[in-house]
């Protein structure tokens, strides 16, 4: 199963012992695509506003609300000039030259797998490009160009959230830097998408330089991959489908954090403190951050994977034979469904080669451990517990030198704001909670348990089909691969926005699930049947408290949804409510299950009901209602609870 | 009846025994024979090109058997009632080996392959040559009765597969060859239409018409070889069909012989509203409903006046660039000459071929200042008409080639890429000689997707051949050849050294099966002039739908249920 991968380097071992303004000011000539005809941003700017496309959906909207096409042609423009980056090669050396003195600061060690960087090198040059990398941090755009900087490898164009403009010189010097912005939500602006579309478009088709973007769509708060959006991939696509390139590079790129900038910002975000909005000052006072320190960053990039070996066979070719190639188009299904695989695809490699630090095994054993843990136990248990995740292909970045308890506490220090080790025991992290109402005590433990469940959660997606295999087991107490497996079936759709699915394929998941916990001797199969094996019940066991947070988690969600809230609602109203509603049962002590007030496990919560269609989902002018089929959502709890015994969440001892 | 044309054509090879491309003792390239222009000449750069682009040698060679080996050839199987009812109708037949292997193929790569180093596993039983109409009805009424295959044989210049016999037919196949229905039976000047049988050649057809002071204007790159009804069956094309028209333009009536029956009109018109015209059944059924016996054409006094010329641009993409807008404008001046009565006031052809910078090297002096000599391209044009519009016109295409950085590059090299055109068929058999294998496919495309088209196909079949384990790069390129209102005809030229490889015909398949779809992915045709044959059957129903395909299938079963013409074709 464990996967060959390829050695690190750490980049910032260089930077330790050179010159940072040499570095920056150093002759930077990238590799370009071949089928380049270079030019200046100003150029694609213009060329994207005489292009058909843009030309023909002004005439469009022009000839429908009466107006001139020259307003509606002046709007384009403002929209290009809102959204176009101007990269600047000055800029990019400010930014080598700063962040080199910052990331120096705040890593220990940023590591890139150089094999990566070269097969990149060879895919520039061959086709358009599109990095695709994995959302943790605001770090991870500026480290990424920054390490194509390091490597000599074109400057990629980034699309950013139109939020950062609202920060005064910072989203300027980004711009510079090669960010272009979009708005968060334009679907029902024509105008925008059109103009968005053909900037995107036009830089890809010239091969201008590579686009990056996040498939995930937002920094996931949780550190659990975010289903993908398909908007901008659609975009990418595009080209390819209408053949106005011969192929397009996709490249997932996953980069780790052993502890991410801004965990604790994330957890208050998920408990419902408001994330402060994008501005310099809050910049500036993020500085007091640069004492601290965080860690090391992995930067694996993956194989280029071409599109038009993706496409092969799947493509009905007759949609775009038949219309003209500048005439906005709706994806037919097929297309669609294409993206949505590719999307999926794409995150599945990204998870593939993230990379585990033992810190995260550490969070794992601690949250089945609450409150307190004994040191050794904790020790033997991460052991343990690594070994479970490289059977399960997880890449664990572990040195080969270093000794179970120095690598525990090594993370213990860098992770000392959220747990420490007090006489022999390690213990949470949550201040304050001795004294203090008893409100106040829930949402520090709250603030705690989230902020570990982030690193846990760095396993999840790895450990996902053998788990929900296990908690499958438990749950139907029944040994008939039939009826575990539907029961898995079950747990799959609840589960499909909380974690990794790719679209259709249960049965080889739940199979692959099988496989897993077949070859760490945790069950045995036969044509009808599945047993845990003695030794096995302690990994299901494991693997069961493990996911048992989101079990309890959604039917805690799924019960106020069927009891305690109006039919119809907002999403603005539903998540005080529900959390309203967790945090009183946690005051009361009536469940421990403190997840269930991150917002994040809401939304997939009501997202999953929605796809299963107990929850219907309208769109108003001012965002979207919810309406509750109040028997339905009964009926999916009642396969959680029929087949669960509500058990009074003890400490489970491994 | 003497059957003059086989004795004059290789029997392996393209066209006359007396031309071909050999090196002479000095290893230098030279065409042989008087036929040609080109006859002669020494082409010294030649070998250098043909060792630099494929990476062959003079020392790797291959040589052809250098004759049929009569005793690989499948039996004559013919029985004898059949053999007497057609003796009584005095029609000429043969049952000769190498008559029947010469009606065997087309031209096809693997065809060609198959003659120099191997057998076919099916060819014709028998050969019957009518001189008239009225054999071809004898002929089918006793296919009918006699429950034979018939497979309609014209100029054998076919390069899809459609004269290939089907290997599982058991009956015995005829062989009905047309070429001794070749007279023109009338001129009619009044309304300048000619009726011609449809066995007659291009060149003798334009060579008879011209003895009246006339010409159809179709010239197809095979019109030495390829026969009107040919022609007619599917669908051709031709150099000048900006000013003449293709063959659907050209043809006022047709005359079918089915197993139904004879397929007519009854009138010889320019146009009629009667229903879908049964011409188009007909046009492009590529032998698999009957033979075309007669065919009324269009016919134009012989231009008062031709100049050729010739035109550099820096790069394919403004050759390209430049063709649409002459194509836009052509329209305009087309319009306003037929409005002022004035008719085909100027004629001329187009042909933008960045492949010449690679294989003209030798042939014409292309050096200017400036342009990259690796990427340069070069137009070829010929206008026809009244002396004083042809140079009207001359001066209009040459201002706009202007605007597109074009340079005029002269008559003489106008003239003889011009005559290029009909000795490159001559090439590919040279590259045999020397492992190395190509051909040429095309296709018609929009005008937007065909810059896009040219790119993807040609990169796509470099790709192929890497990874099919071709070890030498390929040529792969390309030109535009027709343009039209809404697109134009685009050509590929494809070949590569395949030493090293133990089955390159299967090789070469499969890359031209991967070029095609790249071409249909791109919004390209599946065919613009050469047909389907059993080439390219499998893209039929992508290609027309579902619907379409059936329509064709019911047509087929009315005309011949009993699939007497089986040659397998299109369906």
């Amino acid at each position: 199963m464990s996967k060959k991968r390829d050695e690190f380097e750490d980049i910032l071992e260089e930077r330790r012992l050179s010159s940072d303004l040499r570095y920056a000011m150093k002759c930077y000539t990238p590799v370009i695509y071949k089928g380049l005809s270079p030019c200046k941003p100003n150029a694609i700017k213009s060329a994207v506003l005489q292009s058909e496309q843009v030309q023909y959906v002004i005439k469009q909207l022009a000839k429908e609300m009466g107006e001139s096409p020259d307003i509606i042609q002046e709007e384009a423009t403002e929209i290009l000039d809102e959204m176009g980056h101007s990269m600047q090669l000055g800029a990019v050396r400010f930014f080598a030259f700063t962040l080199s003195k910052i990331f120096k600061q705040l890593f220990q060690r940023v590591c890139v797998n150089e094999e990566g960087m070269q097969r990149l090198q060879h895919a520039i040059q061959e086709h358009p490009v599109v990095l695709l990398p994995s959302h943790r941090s605001y770090v991870d755009f500026l480290m990424l160009s920054y390490l194509l900087y390091t490597y000599d490898l074109a400057l990629p164009v980034i699309a950013a959230g139109i939020d950062f403009l609202g920060m005064k010189i910072v989203g300027e010097l980004l711009r510079r830097a090669g960010a272009f912005f979009m708005r968060r939500s334009f679907g029902g602006n024509r105008l925008y998408w059109a103009v968005f579309a053909e900037y995107v478009k036009t830089m890809l088709r010239s091969g201008y330089a590579p686009i990056e973007f996040f498939l995930e769509g937002t920094r996931s708060r949780t550190a659990k991959t975010l289903t993908p959006k398909f908007g901008l991939l659609s975009i990418v696509m595009e080209p390819f489908f209408k053949r106005e390139v011969f192929d397009t590079y996709l490249v997932p790129i996953s980069i780790s954090y052993e502890r991410i900038l801004e965990e604790s910002l994330y957890a208050y975000e998920l408990l419902g403190v408001p994330k402060p909005k994008e501005s310099t000052s809050g910049l500036l006072k993020a500085r007091r951050i640069l004492s601290d320190s965080f860690g090391t960053i992995h930067i694996y990039v993956g194989q280029p994977v071409s599109l038009r070996t993706l496409a092969s066979g799947r493509i009905n070719r007759c949609p775009y034979n038949l219309v003209p190639r500048h005439l906005p188009q709706k994806p037919s299904e097929d297309i669609q469904e294409f993206v949505s695989d590719v999307a999926y695809k794409m995150e599945l490699l990204q998870i593939e080669n993230m990379v585990l630090s033992p810190w995260v095994l550490v969070a794992a054993v601690l949250l089945q451990n609450l409150p307190a843990m004994d040191f050794e136990l904790l020790i033997e248990k991460t052991l343990w517990l690594k070994g479970l995740t490289q059977t399960f292909g997880g890449f664990i970045e572990w040195p080969d030198n270093l000794c179970a308890k120095k690598a525990v506490m090594s993370g213990l220090t860098l992770h000392s704001n959220i747990a420490r080790l007090v006489d022999g025991h390690v213990v949470l992290n949550d201040k304050g909670v001795e004294d203090g109402a008893v409100g106040e005590i829930v949402f520090k433990r709250a603030l705690a348990i989230l902020m570990c469940a982030t690193y846990r959660n760095q396993l999840l997606n790895v450990f996902v089909r053998p788990s929900l295999v296990a908690v499958a087991l438990q749950m139907t107490r029944s040994f008939r691969k039939e009826e575990v497996y539907s029961c898995f079936s079950f747990l799959r759709d609840v589960f499909s926005d909380e974690f990794i699915f790719f679209p259709g394929i249960s049965l080889k998941d739940f199979e692959e699930g099988c496989f897993l916990l077949t070859k760490c001797d945790a069950i045995q199969t036969s044509q009808q049947e599945i047993y845990p094996t003695d030794k096995g019940s302690v990994i299901v066991s494991f693997l069961s408290t493990m996911f048992r947070p989101f079990v309890e988690g959604y039917q805690l969600i799924f019960r106020y949804l069927s009891k305690e809230t109006k039919e119809v609602f907002t999403e603005k109203q539903f998540i005080p409510g529900v959390r309203n509603f967790v945090f009183q049962l946690l005051e009361k002590g009536n469940t421990q299950c403190y997840e269930a007030l991150s917002s994040d496990m809401q939304k997939n919560a009501l997202a999953a009901l929605v796809q299963l269609g107990a929850v219907k989902k309208k769109k108003m002018s001012n965002g979207f209602t919810y309406n509750v089929n109040q028997e339905a959502v009964n009926k999916i709890l009642d396969m959680f609870d029929a087949r669960i015994p509500v058990q009074k969440p003890v400490a489970a001892r491994l | 009846i003497t059957i003059v044309m086989q004795e004059l054509l290789k029997w392996n090879g393209w066209g006359y025994n007396d031309s071909k491309f050999i090196f002479n003792k000095k290893g230098q390239a030279e065409f042989t024979g008087k036929r040609y222009r080109l006859g002669g000449m020494v082409l010294p750069t030649f070998k250098e090109w043909i060792e630099k682009t494929f990476g062959a040698s003079l020392e790797h060679k291959t040589t052809s058997r250098a004759s049929l080996n009569v005793n690989d050839v499948p039996p004559s199987i013919v029985n004898e009632e059949f053999l007497q009812d057609l003796r009584a109708t005095k029609i000429s037949y043969s049952q000769d080996a190498e008559d029947r292997v010469f009606r065997a193929h087309g031209h096809c790569l693997h065809e060609i392959f198959v003659l120099r180093e191997g057998m076919f596993k099916r060819i014709p039983d028998i050969v019957v040559w009518p001189v008239c109409h009225e054999d071809v009805v004898k002929i089918v009424e006793l296919a009918c009765k006699h429950n034979l295959c018939i497979i309609p044989f014209g100029g054998g210049t076919s390069v899809s597969s459609a004269l290939e016999c089907p290997e599982e037919e058991k009956r015995t196949i005829v062989s009905l060859d047309t070429s001794q229905m070749n007279r023109i039976l009338w001129i009619d000047e009044k309304n300048l239409t000619a009726c011609v049988e449809a066995g007659i050649v291009g060149q003798d057809l334009e060579k008879q018409l011209a003895e009246s002071g006339f010409c159809t204007g179709h010239e197809p790159d095979s019109m030495e070889f390829s026969s009107l009804g040919g022609w007619v069956a599917t669908r051709a094309s031709g150099m000048k069909k900006n000013i003449y028209g293709n063959i659907e333009d050209l043809v006022i009536h047709i005359k079918m012989v089915t197993p139904r029956g004879i397929v007519e009109k009854n009138c010889q018109v320019p146009r009629m509203s009667t229903g879908p015209d049964i011409h188009h059944f007909i046009m492009g059924s590529e032998g698999t409903l009957g033979v075309v016996t007669e065919v009324t054409i269009k016919i134009r006094p012989l231009p008062e006046y031709q100049k050729y010329g010739s035109v550099v641009f820096p790069n394919f993409e403004r050759g390209v660039a430049c063709l649409r807008e002459v194509a836009k404008q052509v329209k305009k001046s087309w319009m306003l000459a037929s409005l002022k009565n004035t008719n085909f006031s100027t004629r001329r052809v187009l042909m933008v071929q960045c492949f010449w910078q690679l294989i003209t090297k030798g042939f014409l002096s292309l050096q200017f200042k400036g342009f990259d000599p690796n990427i340069l391209c070069v137009a070829t044009l010929l206008f026809e008409g009244d002396r004083e519009k042809v140079l009207q016109h001359e001066k209009q295409v040459y201002d706009i080639a202007t605007k597109f950085g074009g340079l005029a590059a002269g008559e003489d090299n106008g003239q003889r890429g011009y005559m290029l055109t009909f000795v490159i068929a001559y090439l590919r058999d040279l590259g045999l000689d020397y492992y190395v294998i190509g051909e040429s496919f095309e296709t018609s495309v929009p005008w937007d997707r065909v810059l896009d088209l040219c790119r993807n196909v040609k990169e796509r079949i470099v790709r192929e051949c890497k990874e099919k384990g071709v070890q030498f790069a390929p040529l792969s390129t390309c030109r535009v050849t027709q343009t039209y209102d809404a697109g134009a005809c685009v050509y590929f030229y494809f070949a590569f050294n395949y030493r090293g490889i133990s089955d390159p015909i299967h090789v070469y398949e499969q890359i031209e099966r991967a070029a095609r779809e790249e071409i249909l992915a791109n919004g390209g045709s599946l065919s613009h002039h050469h047909g389907v044959g059993k080439l390219r059957k499998r893209w039929m129903k992508e290609s027309i739908s579902d619907v379409g395909l059936g329509m064709l299938r019911s047509v087929k079963e009315y005309v011949d249920p009993n699939n007497i013409f089986g040659n397998k074709n299109l369906l």
